[in-house]
C-alpha cells in the first residue's frame, strides 16, 4: 500500500471545478436567522434571551451545563422575532431561536480578541474554544473542547489537520486553505498548545496542489508544522484514514484518535479558533460551497450560521429547471433536505442542488455476491453481510460481523451495481444495536 | 422558491453508474470470441445449438417468473449468461432439444428454485450440464467430434478415425497419449482444432474474452490462476504434462468463467484462492484417478458447496484490528 493511502474506498467524479477556483464571497445579509437548539452533539440548548429582545452580533443566545454541549451565538444584531419550531437538516423539527437582523452588525462587547494567549493554560484555551461555540465543521459537530480534553494517562504527539476534503463537489475547506492560511495555523498553534504536543500534521488530498502550496508556505514559518499530500481517494478526510495515510497507524476498533497518540481537527475548526482568540468572534459564520448542476452560479460563500438555503440558492442564482434534492453536505455523505427553508449548522460544507434526473431514485436489484462492497469498504467490513442481518432483524449477527465499526461514508452503495441501499440498512443496524446497549446497561444499573 | 417540492433520500446521493446488467453483458460479450470459435470448428450446428440453450434458459425464467406473478428478471441478462455457458459445456453433437432442457432445467430448477438471481448455491450453467450428462449418459461416448480441419496425423494414435469421439483428455486416460512432454500438442490445443465440449477447446479465444473480463475488471486473477496452476503443479508432480493438462478439457473455459461466477463463488481475496487451489485439486484428482477423462465441472460444483463455509473462515481483518501503534 502506497503511502498517503489506504485499503479500500472510491474515486468518485470529483465535480469540484465549479468552484475550486472561485473565491469566497461574503453572502448577502439574510433577511432572517435561524439558530437551532438542537445541534450536533444532541445536547438540547436553553434559550438566554426571549422573544422581543435585541441582541447583538456575537452574543450568546442560548446554552446548556451538558458537558458535551456548546453554546450559540447570534450572528447577527438584530431582533429575536420568535423561537419555535423549524425544519433541520436532519428531517425533524426542533427548536430554534429567530433573529431578524437589523443591518447594523453591532459586535457584542464580550466580543475581544484574547491577549497572550500561550501563556494560558491549556484549560483556559479550551474553555474559551468552548464558550465560542466551536465544533467540528467538517460535518459532524463534534464538540472541539471534549476532543481537546484528553483523559489523564493519553499520550499524544500530533495534532493532525484534516484538509482532505474527500467528499466530490465541495471546495470549501480548498478555498479557506488557499485564501487563509495563516489563520488555519494560528489555530492549530492555539491547539496544540490546548493538548500540549509540538507537532502539527496537514493532511490535504494531491488534486488540490495551489492548496497544498498556500499551506506549505504558511507553515514554512511555523516551527513543527509540516503539509503532508495524501492520495485523493475518497473517504480520505474520515478521520482513521487520515491517520493511516499520514502516520501509517490505525486506530483500534471502538477507539479514538488519541489512542494512537492523534488529535485530529478540520482546517475549518482551526480558522474558527483563530477567528475567537485573533478577532474575537465566536464561531457564527462559515463557508459553504453553493454547487451542483441545478443551480445557476456556483460559488463559495461566507454565510451566517442559521441562513436559509433558500437564501443562500437564491444569491447563486436561483434554480436551474426543477431541482430534485437539496443536500446539506457532499454527494456521499450528506443530508437530502426535505424544505429549501433549512438553515445552514455549524458543519454545513455545503449545499448541493442537484437535478430531477440526477435525483431518480435506482430501483434495487438482487443481490449478486459480487464482493465489490467488501473490497471497497474502507473499514474492511463485508457490508453485503450486514445487509442481510440487518434486513432480517437479527441484530446479533450484525454486531458480530462488526455493523458498529461502519463508518457510514456511502461507499458500499455508491459501488453496488444492484443498487442497493447496503449503508442505510447498516446504520439501521447500528441505531438498533446501540438501543439494545443502552437498554442492557439501564437494566445493569438498576 | 419556497414550494419547491423536494426529493429525500438516504445519502449516498451518487452512484458509480456500475449495473448488473452492465456486468452480465460484459461477460456475454467475453464469451463472444469462444462462441465465434465454436462455429468456427464445428460449423452452424454450434450456433443452433447456442440459441437452444439460450432459448430453454431465458424461456424458463420468463415462464416461472410469470406463473409465479413475480417480476420478470430476463431483461439482466443473467439467464442469457447461463444459457450460453450451457451449449458451451455440452458437446457440439447434440440433439437440439438436450440443449433447451438443460437451459431450462438450470435456470427453473437450479436458479428459480433456490430463490433466483444471487440465491443459487450452484452455478447453473455446470449444473445444467451435469443434469444433462447424467440424464443422456451416451452424450459423452457419442457427442463429441473432432473438427473438420484437424490433423490425424498429429496425433498418431492408432486408428484415428475410429476414435473420432473422443477428446484428447480421453484419448490420455485410455493411454493412446501421454507422458511429460506433448509439446506437439500445444498447437492445436491452444487454437482449438481438437475435439470438445462446444466452448471449452480453443484456449485462444477464451483468452481474448478473459482478458477484456479482467481489463473491464469484472474478474480478478486470484481464482483462474489458483485453480490453474494447482491443476498445472499436480499433474506437474505426477509425470504429467502440465500445459497439456491446462490446455485440455474445460479447464480454461471453467477457470475464468465458471469458477468466477459471483454468486457461487467466495466473496473475499484469501477466500478466493482457496476456492481456486480446492477446485484445481478435485480437478487434478479427478482426471488421474477418477473414472472420468475431466473433471472441471463436478469440481467447481463441489466447490460451490463448500462457500458459506469459506466466506465464514475467511472473513477479513477489519481495519485497525491487526496493526495498532506503527
Amino acid at each position: 500500500m502506497p503511502k498517503g493511502s489506504f485499503r479500500g474506498g472510491v474515486h468518485p467524479p470529483e465535480n469540484k471545478e465549479r468552484t475550486a477556483t472561485l473565491r469566497t464571497v461574503v453572502a448577502r445579509r439574510p433577511s432572517q436567522v435561524a439558530i437551532a437548539l438542537h445541534q450536533g452533539s444532541n445536547c438540547p440548548l436553553t434559550p438566554t434571551v426571549a422573544k422581543g429582545d435585541y441582541v447583538r452580533m456575537g452574543q450568546k443566545v442560548a446554552d446548556t451545563d451538558e458537558k458535551w454541549g456548546v453554546p450559540a451565538h447570534s450572528p447577527v444584531s438584530g431582533k429575536v422575532v420568535s423561537i419555535g419550531l423549524v425544519r433541520t437538516a436532519s428531517g425533524v423539527e426542533d427548536q430554534a431561536i429567530f433573529i431578524e437582523p437589523d443591518g447594523e452588525d453591532a459586535l457584542d462587547e464580550s466580543c475581544v480578541p484574547v491577549d497572550n494567549v500561550f501563556s494560558r493554560s491549556p484549560e483556559e484555551i479550551i474553555r474559551i474554544i468552548r464558550d465560542a461555540g466551536i465544533v467540528g465543521m467538517g460535518g459532524a459537530e463534534f464538540p472541539t473542547h471534549i476532543k481537546l480534553s484528553l483523559p489523564p494517562g493519553a499520550n499524544v504527539d500530533t495534532l493532525l489537520l484534516n484538509g482532505a476534503e474527500c467528499e466530490p463537489c465541495l471546495t470549501a475547506d480548498h478555498r479557506l486553505m488557499v485564501e487563509r492560511p495563516r489563520d488555519i495555523i494560528r489555530g492549530a498553534q492555539i491547539m496544540m498548545r490546548a493538548i500540549g504536543v509540538s507537532r502539527t500534521l496537514i493532511g490535504i488530498e494531491d488534486n488540490k496542489p495551489d492548496a497544498i502550496r498556500a499551506m506549505g508556505d504558511a507553515a514554512s514559518s511555523a516551527a513543527g508544522v509540516e503539509v503532508v499530500a495524501v492520495k485523493t481517494r475518497y473517504p480520505q478526510g474520515s478521520e482513521k484514514h487520515l491517520i493511516k495515510s499520514v502516520l501509517g497507524r490505525e486506530v483500534p476498533p471502538g477507539g479514538l484518535p488519541f489512542t494512537v497518540g492523534v488529535v485530529v481537527s478540520n482546517v475549518g475548526t482551526c480558522a474558527a479558533v483563530s477567528n475567537r482568540f485573533d478577532r474575537g468572534l465566536p464561531l457564527i459564520e462559515r463557508i459553504v460551497t453553493v454547487t451542483g448542476s441545478a443551480v445557476a452560479k456556483p460559488a463559495n460563500l461566507v454565510a451566517k450560521i442559521g441562513t436559509s438555503a433558500s437564501d443562500l440558492i437564491e444569491e447563486c442564482g436561483g434554480f436551474v429547471g426543477q431541482p430534485g434534492k437539496i443536500v446539506f453536505g457532499g454527494p456521499m455523505m450528506g443530508m437530502a433536505v426535505s424544505s429549501v427553508d433549512v438553515p445552514i449548522g455549524k458543519g454545513t460544507s455545503g449545499i448541493l442542488v442537484m437535478s430531477r434526473e440526477e435525483s431518480e431514485d435506482l430501483k434495487e436489484m438482487p443481490c449478486i455476491k459480487c464482493g465489490q462492497c467488501v473490497d471497497a469498504c474502507p473499514m474492511r467490513l463485508e457490508p453485503v453481510f450486514l445487509h442481510q442481518w440487518s434486513n432480517a432483524g437479527l441484530w446479533d449477527e450484525a454486531e458480530a460481523y462488526h455493523a458498529m465499526d461502519c463508518i457510514e461514508c456511502g461507499v458500499c452503495t455508491y459501488v453496488c451495481p444492484s443498487r442497493r441501499n447496503l449503508v442505510q440498512a447498516i446504520k439501521r443496524a447500528k441505531f438498533e444495536i446501540s438501543a439494545r446497549r443502552r437498554a442492557a446497561k439501564e437494566r445493569g444499573s438498576k | 422558491m419556497g414550494n419547491t417540492k423536494l426529493i429525500v433520500t438516504p445519502a449516498p446521493h451518487i452512484r458509480s453508474g456500475d449495473s448488473t446488467p452492465a456486468i452480465m453483458r460484459d461477460v456475454v460479450i467475453a464469451l463472444l470470441p469462444a462462441a465465434i470459435s465454436a462455429v468456427y470448428f464445428f460449423g452452424a450446428q454450434a450456433a443452433v445449438s447456442m440459441v437452444c440453450s439460450v432459448a430453454g434458459a431465458v424461456g424458463a425464467e420468463y415462464i416461472f417468473e410469470k406463473i409465479a406473478k413475480k417480476p420478470v428478471t430476463i431483461g439482466d441478462w443473467s439467464a442469457a449468461v447461463t444459457g450460453l455457458l450451457i451449449a458451451m459445456v455440452l458437446p457440439p453433437h447434440v440433439p437440439v432439444w438436450i440443449p433447451v432442457i438443460a437451459g431450462f432445467f438450470a435456470i427453473g430448477v437450479v436458479k428459480l428454485l433456490f430463490g433466483g438471481l444471487g440465491h443459487n448455491v450452484f452455478n447453473p450453467a455446470l449444473a445444467g450440464r451435469a443434469f444433462a450428462i447424467a440424464a443422456w449418459p451416451a452424450l459423452t461416448t457419442s457427442g463429441y467430434l473432432w473438427p473438420a480441419s484437424a490433423e490425424g496425423a498429429i496425433w498418431a494414435v492408432r486408428g484415428f478415425d475410429a476414435m473420432s469421439t473422443a477428446t484428447p483428455l480421453t484419448l490420455w486416460k485410455m493411454g493412446e497419449i501421454g507422458g511429460a512432454s506433448m509439446s506437439k500438442f500445444y498447437q492445436s490445443l491452444f487454437v482449438g482444432n481438437v475435439a470438445g465440449s462446444l466452448g471449452e477447446t480453443s484456449a485462444l479465444a477464451l483468452l481474448i474474452g478473459a482478458v477484456y473480463l479482467l481489463c473491464r475488471g469484472r474478474i480478478s486473477l486470484r481464482i483462474p490462476l489458483s485453480y490453474i496452476l494447482t491443476v498445472a503443479v499436480i499433474t506437474g508432480l505426477y509425470g504429467q504434462d502440465p500445459l497439456f493438462h491446462v490446455l485440455s478439457g474445460g479447464l480454461i473455459l471453467g477457470a475464468f468463467f465458471m469458477a468466477t461466477d459471483y454468486v457461487t463463488s467466495p466473496m473475499n481475496p484469501k477466500g478466493q484462492i482457496i476456492f481456486g487451489i480446492g477446485c484445481g485439486i478435485l480437478t487434478a484428482l479427478i482426471r488421474m484417478f477418477g473414472g472420468y477423462p475431466e473433471g472441471v465441472c463436478y469440481s467447481i460444483l463441489l466447490m460451490n458447496a463448500a462457500v458459506p463455509l469459506i466466506d465464514r473462515l475467511t472473513r477479513p481483518k477489519r481495519f485497525g484490528e491487526v496493526t495498532s501503534r506503527a
